[in-house]
């Protein structure tokens, strides 16, 4: 299992550097002047320009701003936004429990509904509520999410009043962050109705963002499932007379569910993509609409670093779900 | 000779016939398979005959006609099927042109990520070695990406547009490609066949592309057909964010885009444009799936 981890590592190291590398080399490449675009000044004299030009650092060679920028990383140091003037990291973890939250609920979302309907769809292949299954599924795949999110709040918010269109909470309630969740805040607060505010203002979202995952993992829980009822050892379990509930729930699902498992973690890096598009339009304060404004403001240091920081998640989730396949399946680990 | 190499032409062209009636046959036993083909022929013929179908020009402003309900609704004309956005633009004429972008799109993006990651695969799969770390590398530092995330920014720096947009998605679909492309070659290099070609003296890339590559083509096609899906909704997200296609380009995901202020005001700006993205995804993914059932010869046992 060490050699493993190790091999693992080996492999995302360098992945990490090179993404270190493209995060850096886009500021570079931009159309437009970085000791410009970095000062945030439009017009100004040429003593003015080397000055900024010498205070930034720019009128280093390449690498060795490279050097510097890698240094600061590793120190924690993601630079400064040219817009909050704000260290990039604390405008980061300021915003990303939003995010969390909202993936977090959407991948609850996804999984409590894809799996049994994809274990079901398995058991009862070909059947009325397979076909039915299977297609509802392709439609949620086949998604396109920005608009899903715009119908929901057209049925929901306008028609019916149901939901709020926009924001993590109503402007009536106000309490410091502890947690960073809305959910766990509100109900720390005690405010009356803070909680069910909190909650109105999420689903709208989370099912939104639930949607790509939740067809992806009901389809591949049904795959894994098929593959599985067809082998030996499930035949065998139910030659020796075995419920058809425990056939399926302690024999089949298990082995089944290896593979949705290493679906499920790969669904995660889907989540942070959906979550530019989810939070652009139900204004969720989190890192999705973070980049995208910060892409729009043109605030450079943002998007250089906000690119790898999120790379940089998606990469640890990805080692982590491996680690977890490699733990659950041993044959993986050779 | 000349004898024989017509007898070995025709023995090939006989059984290149065999396989693509065994292939329909798989194909067609799919109903959704089936629906998802018709559906995309017809958005194909909308395409092209976009012009003789629409009723008017697709940037006309009528401006005795702004946010006109569609035909069915209180207040709708018979002038305008499907109303009139902020405008007075006719809905429906710019839903048919949408479609020439939406498919284009798809298909120029496809063709484009598959070319450069087949080469990439096909030279990464059959080197190996030095070259093959160095591909698989840079390939998984794209993949660390969100790919639209990644797009979004690409285009950020390229400048907004479509041409642009459509550089972006095919930068980040094609190491999927790669990947594919080289597995499958790893697969067929030592079989006897590729052996046999190099004994008898084939160059490195003829046994590549000649003697390797066309026996790859099945996860490609499968992969080529889901790629098409992804690149209209990626450039659709792309315009939707202001990055894509710029107004007043009839292009679907730029027209919800336009169409956000008004989501409580009038349904038919935001709900068509969504519908058509959906309905062009839906078909080609139902038809993704049929390929893959009829060319994955181990589903086909079962």
């Amino acid at each position: 299992m060490f050699r493993f981890i190790l091999g693992r590592l080996a492999v995302l190291i360098p992945t990490f550097i090179g993404v270190s590398i493209i995060a850096f080399a886009f500021i570079r490449v931009l159309p437009g002047d970085p000791v410009m675009l970095m000062s945030g000044e439009r017009v100004m004299s040429q003593e003015r320009y080397e000055q900024i030009s010498h205070a930034l650092g720019y009128d280093r060679p390449l690498f060795v701003q490279y050097f510097d920028y890698l240094g600061g990383i590793l120190t924690g140091d993601f630079g400064n936004s040219i817009v909050t003037r704000r260290p990039v990291l604390d405008d980061f973890m300021a915003l990303f429990p939003a995010t969390l939250e909202l993936s977090f609920c959407a991948m609850f979302i996804a999984v409590l509904i894809g799996v049994p309907a994809g274990v079901f769809a398995a058991i009862k292949r070909g059947s009325f509520f397979d076909q039915t299954i299977m297609s509802t599924a392709l439609v949620g795949y086949s998604m396109p999410i920005f608009w899903w999110g715009l119908l929901l709040i057209i049925v929901f918010s306008g028609m019916l009043g149901w939901t709020p269109v926009s924001g993590r909470i109503s402007l009536l309630y106000y309490f410091p962050p502890v947690t960073g969740f809305m959910l766990i805040d509100s109900l720390l607060s005690g405010q009356e109705g803070a909680f069910a505010s909190a909650a109105s203002h999420l689903i709208l979202p989370s099912i939104v963002l639930a949607t790509i995952p939740l067809a992806v993992i009901a389809r591949q829980t049904r795959s894994a499932m098929l593959e599985v009822l067809g082998e030996d050892y499930v035949r065998t379990a139910r030659a020796k007379g075995l419920s058809p509930f425990r056939v399926v729930g302690i024999h089949a699902l298990r082995n089944a569910l290896i593979p949705v498992i290493t679906t499920i973690g790969l669904q995660i890096g889907v989540m942070l993509a959906g979550a530019i598009l989810t939070e652009t339009i139900f204004s969720w304060p989190g890192i999705g609409k973070w980049m995208v404004d910060s892409v729009f403001r043109r605030d450079y240091p943002v998007i250089q670093s906000g690119l790898l920081i999120i790379a940089g998640i998606i990469m640890l989730v990805n080692l982590l779900v491996d680690l977890l396949y490699g733990l659950i399946n041993p044959r993986i680990r050779h | 000779m000349t004898d024989t190499s017509a007898t070995s032409a025709r023995m090939q062209d006989s059984s290149r016939r065999r396989r693509l009636v065994e292939f329909w046959f798989y194909f067609s036993e799919n109903r959704g398979a089936v629906i998802g083909l018709v559906v995309f022929l017809l958005l194909v013929v909308v395409a092209i005959a976009a012009p003789l179908l629409a009723p008017h020009a697709p940037n006309a402003q009528y401006r005795d006609a702004i946010l006109v309900p569609p035909f069915w609704e209180d207040g709708g004309r018979a002038a305008f099927p499907l109303g009139t956005d902020a405008v007075g633009r006719d809905m429906l004429s710019r839903l048919l042109y949408g479609a020439r972008f939406s498919l284009f799109i798809g298909v120029a993006v496809t063709a484009l990520a598959l070319t450069v990651g087949v080469l990439i695969g096909v030279v990464a799969g059959y080197f190996r070695g030095w070259i093959d770390t160095v591909i698989m590398r840079l390939m998984d530092i794209i993949l660390a990406f969100p790919s639209l995330l990644l797009a979004l920014v690409l285009v950020a720096v390229l400048g907004p547009g479509l041409g642009n947009a459509m550089i972006a998605i095919a930068l980040v679909l094609q190491p999927h490609f790669v990947r594919l492309t080289r597995a499958a070659v790893m697969g067929e290099k030592g079989r006897e066949y590729v052996i046999a070609a190099r004994v008898a003296g084939a160059s490195n890339l003829r046994l590549m592309f000649k003697t390797i590559l066309p026996n790859c083509t099945a996860p490609l096609i499968v992969q080529a057909t889901l790629s098409v899906s992804t690149a209209i909704l990626d450039a659709a997200a792309l315009g939707f964010l202001g990055m894509g296609a710029q107004p007043p380009t009839p292009e679907w995901g730029t027209m919800l885009a336009e169409a956000r202020e008004f989501i409580l005001r009038a349904w038919w700006v935001v709900t068509f444009p969504g519908l058509a993205i959906l309905i062009a995804v839906l078909a080609i993914n139902l038809m993704g799936d049929g390929l893959r059932d009829a060319l994955d010869p181990k589903l086909k046992r079962s």
